[in-house]
């Protein structure tokens, strides 16, 4: 998030995209609740009736992969009625020339074609967002999990410079981050391309400064993404796969294709708490500890490092990861020898601009939000004031692209997939949690009441859905939270697993699979 | 009797709302809102209320397996990590340091991101680092 949580309850007008944010993140709702009774104007733009579209001022429902081409509109009555902040324009950014070339070609009448959304609500989105005083985007994976993620992303920021609600209180384009973690592990360099703090692993001073703290040879070629680990595994050219905490057996797209990688492996460790179903294809499984068993950070979607405290032993001859990392480390030839998580973190913040400043003696309090660059330093509550990361925030031209698979005569229905409020990702913590599983003990599917009497179906009625890739049994759902034409499922169940049918098609440069948007075909199972 | 409370933070959503466990002699038992955590300010979600219940479910791993005649089988963790690192040496000096991969965590610490990349990138030599951020 480019501003804290607390924040948005100061809002007057909040644009929430793409974000099921009572179920996937509660205590965020929260805050947007706070602004609409301090008198907030609330807009929703998501395809599902989702709970707090029943709070909204506005819902629109764009039909699926049509963000760009909403934004786009958006911003075109913006330019059109003179209501941009043209001072933030020319002293904060560039591009702006190209982007508005663009942007003009996205009337809202014809954007109302494309999106199903009606032009009218499109001025009145634009207007409420362009004149607030201090307006906050929030948006989620219905952003993100597309073939044009990283476009729709960009048409964001290009909403939030264009108006200049950026860089101050209560202002933002707010990405809520799925796990708990997800932004700690990113902040980590778990990822192809970066160390810790998003330093390249390409860049010559960098590698140098890695190869001197470690005392390693090290590589700058950019690594493999999932999609480029599971193909190689496929292929050939990736042997050995060791896979911590992660179940890519549930969560990734085409399931069938990540058993078929899997199995393909000469060698895959899996340490995690549970025999989860990709644990259950390992040649060795390293039983982990809980967050409950041992110390250490987690990193919230706002940036907010707080520490994780040990409260028991691990159970059983459970080990805390960090401690079987070292183990296997040192065997394999490369000792570590860390006596505490504290000490890890000492280094991290020798080796992190943006963590510089983080100790665990400091973190006893609220924790603290990077960039902290400094022992001294306080935290940084929103980013961007007066300066971007870059200088000059950067305009995107972006056209519209339809997402990579559209429905036809033989699949004639859209599917979209998503989280529910008892259910954390891939269930393996929730479903051995009683109490939630008791109160949603299956997976389910969604389905409009119209389309439902077309099929004969009713409420519990089991139904087949068949992708390109596969097909699943599932009970439905009629429900109008969903429109004609539409489905919905959460991928949380193994037995009825959503991402059989899901496209693994992805974004070309953030390499997001396209979980919310395929064609599917439905029919009552016999 | 042994009881404690011991303040901590949430593991099931970006959130991550602060809150104290209850601690029974030796078992969590119990879960706690905490106050004065700024992000939750003594407001758990139904997922936060019931995290304790996870932690001692009877299916949780708590020996290391090994594959042996086809079947996860029971073993030491001297067995199981010499083992783990002695089969990733033997493949990264067969096929060099880039037929390895790794997928990191959003479900584990900060610290132990760090080491698994750390360990990746220092000990075998590839980049091949990747998490489920973008699922
Ligand atoms: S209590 Fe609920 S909202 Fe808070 S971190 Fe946990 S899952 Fe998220």
């Amino acid at each position: 998030m480019t501003n804290s949580i607390a924040e948005l309850e100061n809002a007057d007008c909040i644009l929430v995209i793409g974000s099921n944010t009572t179920s996937s993140h509660p205590l965020v709702a929260t805050r947007i609740f706070r602004a609409k009774e301090k008198g907030a104007r609330l807009v929703i733009a998501d395809p599902r009736k989702i709970q707090l579209a029943l709070k909204a001022d506005l819902h629109v429902r764009q039909n699926l992969g049509t963000d760009v081409a909403l934004l786009n509109g958006i911003m075109q009555v913006i330019l059109a009625n003179g209501w941009h902040n043209q001072a933030f324009v020319d002293e904060r950014t560039e591009g702006f020339d190209a982007f508005r070339k663009v942007t003009e070609d996205y009337p809202p009448e014809r954007v109302a074609e494309i999106t199903g959304v009606k032009a009218d609500d499109i001025r009145t989105m634009a207007e409420w967002y362009a004149k607030a005083q201090a307006a906050s985007i929030v948006y989620c994976m219905g952003i993100t999990q597309h073939t044009t993620g990283v476009d729709n992303v960009k048409a964001l920021a290009n909403l939030a410079m264009l108006t200049g609600q950026i860089g101050r209180e209560a202002t933002g384009v707010n990405p809520l981050r799925g796990q708990n973690n997800v932004q700690g592990a990113c902040d980590m360099g778990a990822l192809p391309n970066v160390y810790t703090g998003y330093q390249a692993v390409n860049i010559p001073d960098i590698q140098n400064k890695f190869q001197a703290a470690w005392n390693a040879k090290l590589s700058d070629k950019i690594g493999l993404t999932i999609p480029g680990i599971l193909s190689g595994l496929v292929e050939g050219s990736v042997k050995a796969l060791y896979v911590v905490g992660e179940n890519p057996m549930m969560s990734d797209p085409d399931v069938n294709h990540v058993e078929k990688a899997l199995r393909s492996a000469e060698f895959l460790v899996v340490q995690d708490i549970f025999l989860t179903p990709t644990a259950e294809l390992a040649h060795v499984v390293l039983p982990g500890a809980s967050f409950a068993e041992k110390d250490g950070t987690f990193s919230n979607t706002e940036r907010r490092v707080q520490r994780v405290r040990k409260a028991i032993e691990p159970v059983g001859d459970a080990r805390a990861d960090w401690e079987i990392m070292q183990e296997v480390s040192t065997r394999f030839g490369y000792p570590m020898n860390f006596r505490s998580p504290a000490e890890i973190m000492d280094e991290i913040a020798r080796l992190t601009p943006s963590y510089g400043g983080i100790t665990y003696d400091r973190l006893d309090g609220e924790g603290l939000c990077w960039p902290c660059p400094n022992k001294d330093h306080p935290g940084t509550k929103f980013l961007h004031s007066g300066r971007f990361t870059r200088g000059l925030g950067l305009f995107h031209a972006i056209e519209y692209k339809p997402p990579a698979e559209t429905i036809d005569e033989e699949y004639p229905l859209w599917l979209t997939t998503g989280r529910v409020h008892v259910h954390y990702h891939t269930g393996t913590m929730t479903r051995n949690s009683p109490s939630l599983h008791a109160e949603m003990p299956e997976g389910y599917l969604e389905v409009n009441p119209e389309d439902a009497r077309r099929l004969g179906v009713r409420r519990g009625d089991e139904v087949r859905v068949v992708s390109r890739r596969g097909h699943i049994v599932v009970k439905a759902m009629p429900t109008d939270r969903v429109e004609p034409g539409v489905l919905f499922m959460p991928f949380h169940f193994v037995e009825s697993c959503a991402n059989i049918l899901t496209n693994p098609a992805h974004d070309p440069i953030a390499k997001i699979p396209e979980y919310k948007v395929c064609a599917v075909r439905l029919e009552k199972a016999a | 009797m042994d009881y404690r409370t011991v303040l901590t933070t949430c593991a099931y959503c970006g959130c991550g709302c602060g809150l104290y466990l209850e601690v029974l002699d030796g078992r969590v038992v119990n879960t706690i809102p905490c106050k004065t955590t700024p992000v939750n300010e003594g407001k758990l979600c139904v997922k936060g209320w019931n995290i304790h219940e996870f932690i001692h479910s009877p299916n949780r791993l708590t020996r290391p397996l090994i594959r042996k005649n086809g079947a996860l089988t029971e073993a030491s963790w001297e067995e199981a990590l010499d083992y783990t690192a002695g089969r990733l040496w033997e493949i990264k000096e067969k096929h060099g340091s880039d037929s390895l991969a790794f997928l990191a965590s959003a479900k584990v610490t900060n610290e132990e991101n760090y080491l698994i990349q750390k360990f990746a990138r220092a000990a075998v030599g590839t980049n091949n680092v990747d998490h489920c951020a973008r699922l």
